[in-house]
């Protein structure tokens, strides 16, 4: 046992601390909630509720890989979906039309943000604290009010269901209810597999390591770290327009408070997916465990009576130091014996 | 073999980190009422039912009040289990709390809505599962109205009647026959409370001869907006201001901080040019002011919503039959007296007159 932890990476040690400590606690759930977590779609629930945030969480690990960090996603969510929302209502477009706005918003923030932090070398911190203070802003210039899309081509698509063969319960009346998905959920798995792909086994994908791990070294091998830095922020604000497109669709409303939060539950999940702030480190599967335990503690906080707001935010924190401390526990220890 | 040891101190670690972390949430809410589960296991008489409440966050002493009214009626001394989730102010916290009351298996799901509209979807689901939604405070606006089993709120129109009821009555009890000049500090534009309470206003107008409106505007029902507002009123229109209708008690308190601050005086009687004021909430600040003669009729919006939605879900569950819109009773405090009752459209309310003692038996 020793020499195959020995054997392994990082990367992949902190992943399966990650899927070990998720399993446990949904098992820990389904023990003592009982009933609501031995349905499917309970958790299925958590995906759909979640898939914007399963994107952002992507996007901001790839950031955190190149060694970089991006604050700016949840400021993102909120000004694509207030953008979409005004078009689709006040301007009465359609549907593909708001999910290109999505994306060009999303590119726009990449090559400006990842311009100031390749090119002019300015901390990524700085520029996406200023992303995301613009976005907010902008949000409010756009519209300051909450309100429901109506558009119904949007409408239909926001309801439209994927069910889950087989998956489905009873409900009280005996009668029996079929699983189901969003359409948001089937693009964040796409993504996830798409990036994890790109990440493990495209010589870009590998870059990104490799400049988060050491820059100097990266540059030795050859690879052009300034390209690789602007390519990560590039693809992170992409995909943090598509994240914002699909947060959008599940909630269907455009606010300014929308996606409150969410590039800090975003890192969050990175970090206890087992990607590392210093850089190198990290995968996209263990972002994607991250933001189904960040859900599930805060499913089983919420259902056990205690939705008071501080609660979840106290079990997230507790969460968050204990995945910090095994990392570095268990880091600490391969070192050590590495060394002997 | 050391490391293998201490790889199993590690994950045993974990584990009893994890208790502390997230099991001892669930534990705790277990010892309170025992889950549905066991619930349903036991005799039917000891069944305790489950109820999800989506609370739309804790932003007033009102809201906080409506809160803790519904957690006390829920007692587990009393056979509930309460969920009880906070949205913090947003319409999808609220959407994601019902679908996992649903995924739960509630009995009994409860709703403050944050808006009227985007319900339907979930609303739907939770009629796919089988689970009664009863909707209080806000209302919901959709398509299909059997999505909902009742709604339980307060009648503003109402509030606005009984406080205009009260003016005219006090001013016909005084044999005061000049003419009223009034200002309305309105609440948020489009509020539902807002409406109902100006419309009361409008049509009082409109039945007395000697009233006139001589303007009205928002003051967000905030005391700093309020006081703004009614600053700019006193200048525009100075002393012939007789009586001002503050649709919340937030806002009496700005006004009356202004009219103070102008150089007036504040009481009922208008003939020695004093200036009326009217409020609405009858919230512990306000009724302080209305004991003080400060404000001359505070008209209750009761928070207390609790006893009346044990009524409700008591009858759900001996399967009688309940009203699909139904208004919770409110009262209307003054410390001027004359006024015993209101008369409105036949119906007569009382009208209480506040003492300390009163004040020291409300909650809120």
């Amino acid at each position: 046992m020793s020499k195959k932890i020995r054997n392994m990476t990082d990367s992949n040690m902190l992943l399966s601390i990650t899927i070990i400590v998720f399993l446990l606690m949904y098992i820990g759930a389904i023990i003592f909630q009982g009933k609501g977590f031995t349905k499917p779609q309970t958790f299925f629930n958590i995906l759909n509720a979640n898939a914007g945030l399963i994107i952002l969480a992507c996007a901001e690990s790839l950031v955190m890989i190149t060694g970089g960090i991006d604050i700016s996603v949840g400021g993102m969510t909120a000004l694509v979906s207030m953008c979409c929302a005004v078009y689709l209502d006040h301007h009465n477009g359609n549907v593909p039309v708001s999910m290109l706005i999505a994306l060009l918003i999303g590119l726009a923030y990449g090559l400006v943000q990842g311009y100031l932090v390749a090119y002019l070398d300015i901390q990524p911190f700085i520029v996406s604290l200023a992303g995301m203070f613009f976005a907010r802003g902008m949000t409010t210039i756009v519209n300051s009010d909450p309100f429901n899309v109506v558009n119904e081509q949007f409408v239909a698509l926001k309801l439209t269901r994927i069910n889950v063969p087989g998956m489905g319960s009873i409900n009280k009346k005996g009668v029996y209810v079929n699983a189901y998905v969003e359409i948001g959920v089937i693009i964040a798995i796409l993504i996830v597999i798409l990036m994890f792909v790109m990440l493990r086994w495209t010589k870009l994908g590998r870059s990104f390591y490799a400049v988060g791990g050491n820059k100097q070294s990266a540059l030795m091998l050859g690879i052009n770290v300034k390209k690789t830095k602007f390519l990560s922020h590039l693809i992170c604000s992409v995909l943090a327009g598509i994240g914002g497109y699909v947060y959008f669709l599940h909630v269907g409303s455009g606010a300014v408070t929308n996606g409150q939060g969410a590039e800090m539950n975003a890192i969050a999940s990175s970090i206890i997916g087992g990607t590392m702030l210093t850089g190198g480190v990290g995968n996209i599967i263990g972002s994607f465990i991250g933001v189904l335990s960040l859900a599930t503690i805060q499913n089983i906080v919420a259902t056990a009576g205690l939705g008071e707001a501080w609660w979840t935010g106290i079990t997230i924190a507790a969460m968050l130091c204990l995945f910090l401390v095994i990392q570095s526990v268990l880091m600490a220890r391969k070192k050590k014996m590495m060394k002997k | 073999m050391i490391f293998d040891k201490k790889i199993s101190f590690s994950v045993v670690l974990v584990m009893t980190l994890l208790l502390l972390a997230g099991c001892s949430g669930f534990l705790l809410g277990q010892d309170q009422g025992g889950s549905s589960d066991k619930g349903q296991q036991d005799e039917k008489s000891n069944r305790s039912v489950t109820i999800g409440l989506s609370q739309i966050g804790s932003e007033s002493d009102w809201r906080m009040a409506s809160t803790r009214s519904v957690q006390e009626a829920f007692s587990p001394g009393r056979g509930y289990y309460l969920i009880f989730d906070d949205a913090q102010q947003k319409q999808e916290n609220q959407i994601k709390a019902i679908r996992e009351f649903i995924d739960q298996g509630v009995d009994y799901i409860i709703l403050d809505p944050m808006v009227e509209t985007g319900w339907d979807s979930v609303l739907s689901e939770a009629k796919e599962a089988g689970i009664p939604v009863i909707v209080y405070d806000r209302r919901v606006d959709v398509k299909d109205e059997s999505l909902y089993t009742c709604w339980i709120g307060s009648d503003f129109l109402l509030e606005g009647r009984r406080a205009c009821g009260w003016l005219s009555d006090y001013l016909k009890d005084r044999g005061i026959n000049q003419d009223i000049n009034i200002v309305n500090i309105q609440g948020t534009l489009g509020a539902s409370a807002q409406i109902g309470r100006s419309e009361a206003l409008d049509e009082a107008v409109l039945a007395h001869s000697k009233w006139k409106l001589l303007a009205k505007e928002s003051g967000d029902y905030t005391s700093a907006k309020g006081k703004e507002v009614m600053n700019d009123m006193l200048r525009r229109y100075g002393g012939i201001i007789n009586v001002v209708y503050a649709e919340n008690d937030n806002m009496a308190y700005g006004v009356i901080d202004a009219i103070e601050a102008a150089g007036y005086t504040i009481g009922a009687d208008i003939t020695k040019g004093e200036i009326l004021v009217l409020s609405f909430d009858a919230s512990k600040a306000g009724m302080e002011l209305a004991l003080d003669g400060m404000i001359a009729v505070d008209t209750e919006c009761n928070p207390l919503y609790g006893p009346k939605l044990v009524e409700i879900i008591e009858k759900l569950e001996a399967g009688e039959k309940v009203e699909k819109e139904t208004f919770i009773e409110e009262d209307q405090f003054s410390a001027v007296g004359y006024i015993n009752s209101v008369k409105v459209e036949d119906t007569s309310y009382p009208v209480t007159y506040l003492t300390p003692e009163i004040m020291k038996e409300r909650e809120y």
